[in-house]
């Protein structure tokens, strides 16, 4: 907050900083509209640029320097993830009988964790791509670091099928190539399905992560030397701003928003068919597709709260990922949150009502047998808590309270996850009936996950910009000129960045308002 | 169930895994006590085992054709195409299938005791009941060898041919005149979880106190 870009540039972001965590609720409102971009004080290009500035200084800055405590935090999320890889060597060498699974309860902790970071993945691509096609401004900042997830959580995903093997070193088996073997995969497996969507989806969002990363690769190309300017010049497939590649990149963008909604839809509806299409009771269910993709939604739109929280106090971007982002991202999640009640209520209505005997003794263990507490305990952090704190803007904008909020609904979230893969503990033959304790290794695998995820993402914060740097800046420049009269809304500036060689020049600030202003012209 | 456990050299997995639900049987006697307390309450047991399904839920989850329809109607599952996905044995309602946990083990003098017919399997693998087909194969060949057809009751799976009252009969489905074609056609015949539309080979014959394969 100490460093201000320069004049004119006071009023934002500080108003709801100071104020809005605490004095009065009424002030901390005003304060907060006040810092609402459609009462700004007009910018001009000048301050504009000073902004670009500030921003590159920051983000750069923040990437360029390593600090001790950085340091130690890699090496402490780099030994959790070290003793999980133990864990999983140990796990093979001794047979995958070193997991708590057994017969009937064949999958575990291993598939609930698959499910919930395929669930988190979900984010980015909401955030991102629905955003997007909406024009919705206030996700500018928020992109990068939802792509980034998305792309991060599929990694970490895509690995627990493969380590819930029982032959783990065979798992290229499924993959539909020619072979010695002369055998082809099953397309009439559910798994077939999932493999096929989740590297789709893996191929997907690392375009959509790296496509809007390539202005933002030129800049740091522009800022940096030696090794680094050629790794970042490689990156950026030779960016020079042009108007050309200003258009094509927007273009492509627009191409793969569409893209990429339908493709993370069909992602999460397949995970969900893994249990869905089966005979098993609790599971076969109609519902699951849409009850999953909006798990998956719900999942990850609270990570992405708790990721920006973190990301934000940590590299002291208050001023552009503001209380505004939190607010509106509450007011998200709050809904999701109901939409996600109403689709569980579905289908466990539809289970309780339609009289499967199996079902129903599952719902009892849920309600007040074995598996109660985690029942009750996904109850109440996924929809009590939510629902009684979200309403309030106070609670929307205090960064605690969104950060413990969105960490209980992925607590929830996985619980829910969890209770789901075990349930076969109760299946049709009461005397196979079961129960599932996780063992060490797979509690061990499962953290390493945690602290790879945060691992992956703090190593990104140092290569790459973890904001969307010429997203926000032309998001700037849209908002002054709406408030110009020039533009009545996004929708009219089609081609808004064309001729804007800015980004990516030497000082990396904005083009003159002449220039933008002919070329807009040239093109409404 | 030992005489299983001897001829398809099922792993012995010891007292602490088979609490925990381990145990690698292929067939099993299921127990289950009617309403009350024990005197009165009387127990009806029912011998499990891979019902070789018609239209069987284990094998289209597979996704490396590891389990998969042979051309007499066995549902086989090929060991050395198993990756342990385990889907399997999730989508089997009987619960029939048993998984390898650990590599198999055979404590002293039971590995002098291995059957030479078939595989030991591996650590990581599904395996289940085969209906003995060793035993189904070695009869056919000897029976095309000859230039004659297998006479009924002439595979007896281990099973059977241990079962001292003779309450499991094995046969031709096919034939007519076979035995277990007379049994199958009684009135009193069922299928374990019928509503599952699985197509189960195995039938049940409804009884007193007890049921009949």
């Amino acid at each position: 907050m100490s460093e201000r870009g320069g004049p004119g540039v006071k009023g934002k972001g500080d108003g709801p900083e100071s104020t809005g965590t605490g004095s009065t609720p009424e002030k901390a409102a005003l304060a907060f509209e006040a810092a609402g971009v459609k009462t700004m004080p007009a910018l001009t290009e000048d301050d504009l640029r000073a902004l670009d500035r500030d921003l590159d200084a920051r983000v750069f800055g923040a990437m360029q320097s390593i600090s001790i405590r950085y340091l130690l935090l890699v090496g402490f999320l780099g030994s959790v993830v070290a003793f999980g890889a133990f864990a999983f060597g140990w796990q093979i060498y001794k047979g995958i009988g070193v997991a708590g699974i057994n017969r009937p309860v064949f999958w575990g902790f291993y598939i609930a964790s698959f499910v919930f970071w395929i669930g988190i993945s979900h984010a980015g691509t909401l955030v991102s791509a629905i955003l997007r096609v909406l024009k919705v401004e206030w996700r500018m900042p928020l992109t990068r670091a939802a792509e980034a997830m998305t792309l991060f959580a599929l990694m970490i995903g895509g690995l627990f099928p493969i380590i819930h093997l029982g032959r783990n070193w065979r798992f290229y088996w499924m993959i539909p190539v020619p072979n010695e073997r002369g055998l082809w995969p099953n397309f009439r497996s559910a798994l077939m399905w999932d493999l096929l969507a989740i590297l789709t989806y893996i191929t997907a969002s690392s375009l959509f992560l790296l496509l809007p990363l390539i202005p933002d690769l030129a800049t740091a190309r522009d800022r940096t030397r030696g090794l680094r300017r050629r790794i970042y010049g490689l990156l950026s497939f030779g960016w020079r701003g042009t108007q050309q590649q200003w258009h094509r990149l927007h273009v492509a963008m627009r191409v793969f928003t569409i893209v990429v909604i339908p493709i993370a839809v069909s992602v999460h509806t397949i995970v969900s068919w893994d249990f869905g299409m089966t005979l098993v009771e609790g599971w076969r269910s109609t519902v699951f597709g849409p009850y999953f993709v909006i798990g998956a939604i719900y999942s990850g739109m609270a990570a992405l709260v708790t990721v920006l929280v973190l990301v934000r106090r940590s590299l002291q971007l208050e001023d552009y990922v503001t209380l505004r982002h939190f607010d509106r991202l509450g007011k998200v999640l709050l809904a999701v949150s109901v939409i996600w009640f109403y689709m569980f209520w579905a289908g466990f209505l539809t289970d309780w009502y339609g009289g499967s005997t199996v079902a129903k003794l599952i719902q009892h263990e849920h309600l007040v047998g074995h598996s109660a507490v985690l029942f009750w305990t996904m109850m109440v952090v996924n929809v009590l808590v939510p629902f009684l704190f979200l309403w309030f803007r106070r609670v929307r904008t205090s960064m605690t309270a969104m950060l413990v909020i969105s960490l209980l609904v992925n607590v929830g979230m996985w619980i829910e996850r969890f209770l789901i893969v075990t349930s076969p503990g109760i299946n049709s033959l009461s005397y196979n009936w079961g129960s599932y304790t996780p063992q060490w290794p797979e509690i061990a695998i499962a953290t390493a996950t945690f602290a790879a995820f945060a691992l992956l993402y703090v190593l990104f914060s140092k290569a790459l910009p973890l904001i969307s740097l010429w997203e926000v800046k032309e998001g700037w420049r849209v908002d002054r000129w709406r408030r110009e009269g020039l533009v009545e809304a996004e929708s009219d500036v089609p081609s808004l960045t064309t001729g804007a060689t800015a980004v990516t020049g030497a000082t990396a600030t904005a083009t003159t308002a002449a220039a933008t202003a002919g070329s807009r012209g040239g093109a409404t | 169930m030992v005489a299983c456990l001897a001829e398809n050299n099922v792993g012995i997995v010891g007292e602490e895994e088979a609490a925990m639900g381990r145990a690698q049987h292929w067939i099993r006697i299921e127990r289950y006590w009617d309403e009350g307390e024990y005197p009165e309450a009387r127990a009806q047991f029912v011998p499990v085992m891979c019902q070789q399904c018609g239209n069987a839920p284990c094998e289209p989850v597979c996704p490396v054709f590891a389990s998969v329809h042979s051309e007499d109607g066995l549902n086989s599952q090929v060991y050395n195409r198993c990756i342990g996905t385990r889907y399997c044995a999730h989508n089997c309602p009987y619960k029939a299938r048993v998984f390898n946990f650990f590599a198999p083990q055979f404590p002293s003098p039971l590995e002098q005791q291995l059957n030479p017919d078939v595989t030991v399997r591996s650590v990581g693998i599904m395996e289940k009941c085969t209906f003995c087909v060793q035993r189904i194969r070695r009869v056919r060949e000897q029976a095309r060898v000859e230039d004659r057809p297998i006479a009924d009751g002439e595979i007896m799976p281990a099973c059977v041919q241990t079962c001292p009252p003779g309450a499991l009969v094995f046969g031709d489905a096919g034939d007519p005149d076979s035995q277990v074609s007379r049994l199958m056609a009684s009135r009193r015949g069922i299928r374990l979880l019928e509503a599952f539309n699985t197509e189960p080979s195995v039938v049940y014959l409804k009884r007193e106190g007890g049921l009949d394969v």
